[in-house]
């Protein structure tokens, strides 16, 4: 089957879905590869650069998407591209199926299949895959480089000749992947890095990170629980809120930089960022603002725009970060397209199977074989761990006591059975068997008994050489093949002859191993 | 006549082996143990050759010599990662030495029944006092006829039932042993054929051995009632064929509990003869060693928390009870200089081996390691599970021969509880006895068998040859969790170029 991926449409779209190096690995999975002219030119890409890694070049978009089986696109679908949906294609591009009910509606009249990136669940299996987090990650360090573009000081603290320069403070809202990814920027960078988010046990993560948790005051059973949603934090409760938003008033004068990345999913951004708070910080500030494109965190957040407020703050809401880094986007992107058509290959033949039993693929899948299959069923596996675990009870001292007890009470039992068992059977072999024979049997029990006292103390680590003297030890039946040696017959004789020797070796071979093995133990 | 001086030896010679036993509680003891054994091994053969066992004791002098030479050659030549196959290979000789000492006991009742028949007079001796003339016919005849001579009929009754088990228990240890060491030395083997280690049955299985079992019991019975030599070549033949196909049907990861097995086994028989010639040494010895292996197949079937019956019958690794957990996550793979970067942030690791290590030769390389990472004042130490390897304590053998301290290799128990208190662990060539499956899958094969819990640490490193699965052929979900890489490659290569990126 072919693969292609056009050129994106949307006006300053940078990314494509598609580079030199995914195209090669998707070759390896038997799919051939098409792709629009320019479309890489963006992020870097050359036409020459794809056909030399064995990509066809096509001329117009409509030429690719009559061409191609499976559509790899970074932006949804636009209307024009819609028209172009064919039976049976499938199409892999970030498609927000929440907000793109027409859409799904053309593709499932056009009986295409629709592939939605950002749905991928957030499982473990799903990371690679997981194209929301990859293009998070690089908005959160591009946040960081954007801020400090318009910050006009140091990061990081500097006592120089000319002068103390105090270091930058920065707060993030929001640790999600790019609130960490942006914390980890800004703590490289010599900042002094604060971070807030409504999930505590997020702190850990935070702090792993180099940024210091902002807390708030609660106890344990007001706080929300971030397990159930799928590791996003659930709308809040006004108390929290309230606490919230009072918190970030009282640091906002000391912030330098703003960084807020919150989201909840299917909503607008919550407002966390208040004019007042703005007209509270320095002049010189910045506020990097990354849900601009769901409304922006802060009050004053304009979508696409750089805005100075009138105390000097300056307010960014670009929405394109990871498009700012194209190359970079596009090769994270294209791999997060290559692992999902690793997962819908499994015969690696260039077929594409559509199991809608697999967990991934049917989550991500918005529209398929005609019908609708948003939104999907929740996952059978839970995104986060269980918090909380039972400790094991501590017994009290009474019910150690008694389990003591008990125990010594069930070996007690165990022995005696034991020897009343033995006991009968011994009295049984005596009433049948001569005195010279029980002469005898009365040294073998004994040495049985000693054999299992004196094993039981043999260290574990001692076990092999254990096992070589016990080995060479057996071979003391050379004392039987001595003994008869001496015989009248010949075939004893030589028969006695043959034990001797083989016992001889064993005698000779087995001590000398132990004492290899043994001679090697030394303590440090 | 009896050797007063003989007994008196045999004495000293039996607590000196209980020493020797009793020494290898501890490291330092039980280089002291080996020559209490090694003195009283020689106490018993002079004691032997100056009293009853003095015919021909030129040749027998001759012949230890041999055996001397050979037995040298065979333990300074052995590779330290070969000598489970050393030590099962020498128990088929201890077995077949067995039935041929049996074997002579029975010839020898049937001269000195012939010597009797001649002079017209009574065998086996009727109760009471030995006449006259049966003592002077006595004083004719070697040694050990003169001990045969003296029986009545029910001694002698019990001294066929005690040859016929020395002959037949030690014909299942002599083709046990040699399928044992088949299966352990795999294509190293030194026999002219092959032996799958798989667990392989003729058709028939269990029942084969059964009908096996039963048909010696029926010619033991024969051969109690007067049937002649041929029940008891019949009786060896079936030993054989036993020993043979219960080894056969046992899997090769559970080859060292038939070890030690088949080493208890080589005790009772070497027990059995003694009881049948009369000799007390013989019978404290065989009674020690077929106690102390029977001990040590229990040990190690408990810390597989496998059924003890259940694999000395050979019958062991049933299906599994119903589905397994699916397992979730991939498998992600990592250089040697992520590995590395690891290990020179770390303060405490862990190490623990696994067959792997033994089959790649990688214990030098694995000592090397320790030296470099305690160097710089890292706590590093290794964690032994009681099954690791193809032989019980098989790690601590090859990790003393590289030179590893031994106080710094703990037991499983030990260590267990201070995982989530380190920072690397590194899984060299094991599989499942850190497979966490047997804690979290009651349906898991390998459900409730103890475990070293490694995945409890910060991060888990897998050096490892492939992805596939371990000796009893289970996923292994530690290979998927988030704090686990896998450092594919044979683990000496893999260890060796991890080796100059550390420090």
């Amino acid at each position: 089957m072919k693969i292609g991926a056009p050129k994106e449409i949307e006006a300053g779209e940078a990314r494509v879905a598609m580079t030199p190096d995914s195209a090669l690995q998707l070759q390896k999975l038997g799919y051939d590869c098409v792709i629009e002219t320019g479309a890489g030119q963006a992020a870097g890409f050359t036409d020459a650069a794809y056909e030399a890694a064995g990509v066809e070049v096509v001329k117009t978009a409509a030429a690719l998407w009559k061409d191609a089986d499976i559509v790899a696109k970074v932006r949804p679908p636009t209307t024009a591209e819609a028209k172009k949906f064919r039976e049976g294609q499938l199409v892999i591009s970030f498609f927000y199926p929440g907000q793109n009910e027409k859409l799904m509606e053309t593709a499932k009249a056009a009986g295409t299949n629709i592939i939605a990136m950002d749905m991928v669940p957030r499982i473990s299996r799903a990371q690679k895959m997981d194209a929301l987090s990859s293009m998070a990650n690089i908005a959160g360090y591009r946040a960081v480089i954007e801020a400090g573009n318009n910050f006009g000081r140091f990061f990081t603290g500097q006592v120089t000749a000319a002068g103390k320069v105090p270091p930058a403070k920065v707060l993030v809202v929001g640790a999600g992947v790019a609130g960490l990814a942006a914390i980890g920027t800004a703590t490289s960078l010599g900042a002094i890095t604060y971070a807030f988010d409504v999930r505590p046990e997020v702190a850990e993560q935070i702090e792993s990170m180099g940024a210091e948790f902002v807390f708030l005051e609660f106890s344990a059973d007001e706080l929300p629980d971030g397990a159930a949603t799928g590791g996003y934090a659930p709308p809040q409760s006004p108390e929290f809120q309230a606490k919230q938003l009072a918190k970030f008033r009282e640091i906002a004068p000391e912030m330098d930089i703003v960084i807020t990345t919150a989201l909840i999913p299917g909503r607008p951004a919550p407002k966390l960022w208040t004019k007042d708070m703005v007209e509270a910080m320095k002049p010189g500030s910045v506020i990097i603002d990354l849900a601009a494109e769901r409304g922006g965190n802060c009050e004053l957040t304009k979508a696409d725009e750089r805005i100075v407020t009138d105390n000097g703050v300056v307010i960014i809401g670009y929405t394109d970060f990871p498009s700012k880094m194209a190359a970079q986007s596009s090769t994270l992107y294209s791999t997060n397209i290559r692992h999902m058509m690793t997962d819908l290959t499994p015969g690696k033949d260039g077929t594409v199977v559509h199991n809608m039993e697999d967990d991934v693929i049917r989550g991500a899948t918005a529209v398929f074989a005609g019908a609708i299959t948003f939104p999907p069923p929740p996952p059978k596996v839970a995104a986060i761990a269980v918090q909380k675990r039972e400790k094991p009870k501590e017994l009290t001292p009474e019910e150690k006591r008694a389990a003591e007890v008990a125990a010594f009470k069930a070996q007690t039992k165990n022995q005696i059975t034991l020897l009343a068992v033995g006991g009968a059977l011994l009295l049984g072999v005596g009433l049948i068997a001569p005195a010279s024979f029980m002469q005898h049997f009365i040294v073998f029990v004994l040495s049985v008994f000693i054999g299992f006292q004196v094993i039981w103390n043999v260290a574990h680590s001692l076990h092999t050489p254990l096992m070589a003297v016990t080995n060479a030890i057996s071979s003391i039946i050379i004392l039987g093949a001595l003994m008869q040696v001496g015989s009248s017959s010949v075939l004893i004789t030589v028969l006695a002859a043959l034990g001797i020797f083989m016992a001889s070796v064993n005698i000779f071979g087995g001590f000398l191993v132990t004492r290899r093995m043994l001679a090697m133990f030394q303590k440090s | 006549m009896d050797f007063g001086f003989t007994i008196a030896a045999y004495a000293v010679a039996g607590v000196l082996f209980i020493l020797s036993l009793g020494g290898l509680s501890g490291q330092e003891s039980a280089k002291r143990a080996v020559w209490y054994g090694i003195a009283g091994m020689a106490i018993a053969v002079v004691a032997t050759l100056v009293g009853p066992g003095s015919g021909l004791w030129l040749m027998s002098l001759i012949l230890i010599a041999g055996g001397a030479a050979v037995g040298y050659q065979l333990a300074t030549k052995v590779q330290m990662t070969q000598m489970p196959e050393l030590v099962a290979i020498m128990h088929s000789l201890v077995g077949l030495a067995a039935v041929f000492v049996g074997l002579n006991a029975h010839i020898e009742i049937g001269n000195v029944a012939a010597v009797f028949g001649e002079t017209g007079l009574p065998f086996p001796q009727p109760q009471g006092p030995l006449s006259t003339e049966a003592y002077a016919l006595l004083g004719t005849l070697s040694n050990f006829a003169e001990l045969i001579g003296k029986k009545t009929a029910v001694e002698i009754g019990i001294l066929r039932v005690e040859l016929v088990l020395g002959v037949w228990i030690g014909a299942v240890t002599f083709t046990g042993s040699v399928v044992a060491y088949g299966k352990l030395s795999g294509a190293s083997s030194m026999l002219p054929f092959k032996i799958d280690t798989a667990a392989k049955q003729l058709p028939g299985g269990h029942m084969l051995n059964a009908a096996a079992a039963a048909g010696s019991a029926l010619l033991l019975v024969l051969y109690l009632t007067g049937a002649g030599g041929w029940a008891l070549v019949l009786l060896a033949i079936l030993g054989l064929f036993i020993g043979y196909h219960l080894i056969m049907g046992i899997g090769g990861a559970d080859m060292p509990v038939v070890v030690s097995m088949l080493n208890s086994y080589s005790g009772w028989a070497a027990a059995a003869i003694g009881f049948s010639l009369g000799n007390d040494l013989l019978i404290v010895v065989g009674a020690l060693v077929g106690s102390s292996g029977a001990i040590l197949s229990y040990i190690m079937c408990k810390a597989m928390n496998r059924s003890f019956v259940s694999v000395i019958l050979g019958g062991f690794g049933g299906a599994a009870k119903g589905d397994q957990l699916a397992i979730e996550g991939e498998q992600i793979a990592i250089d040697a200089d992520g590995v590395a970067s690891a290990l020179n942030e770390a303060d405490s690791v862990v190490i623990v081996p696994g067959y792997g290590m033994a089959v790649a030769q990688a214990q030098q390389s694995v000592s090397e390691l320790t030296r470099k990472l305690r160097a710089q004042g890292k706590t590093v130490r290794f964690a032994i599970h009681p099954v690791a390897g193809r032989l019980p304590g098989h790690m601590n053998v090859l990790l003393a021969e590289a030179k590893v301290p031994y106080d710094i290799v703990l037991e499983m128990d030990e260590i267990n509880e201070d995982f989530p208190s380190t920072d690397v662990v590194i899984v060299i060539g094991s599989n499942d006895i850190v497979n966490p499956a047997a804690q979290d899958d009651p349906n898991s094969p390998i459900a409730g068998m103890p475990v070293l819990e490694v995945w409890k640490a910060k991060q888990v490193f897998v050096s490892k040859r492939g992805q596939g699965t371990g000796y009893s052929g289970i996923e292994n979900p530690l290979f998927f969790k988030e704090n686990t890489r896998m450092f594919y490659g044979d683990a000496k290569k893999s260890l060796d170029e991890l080796l100059p990126k550390i420090g």
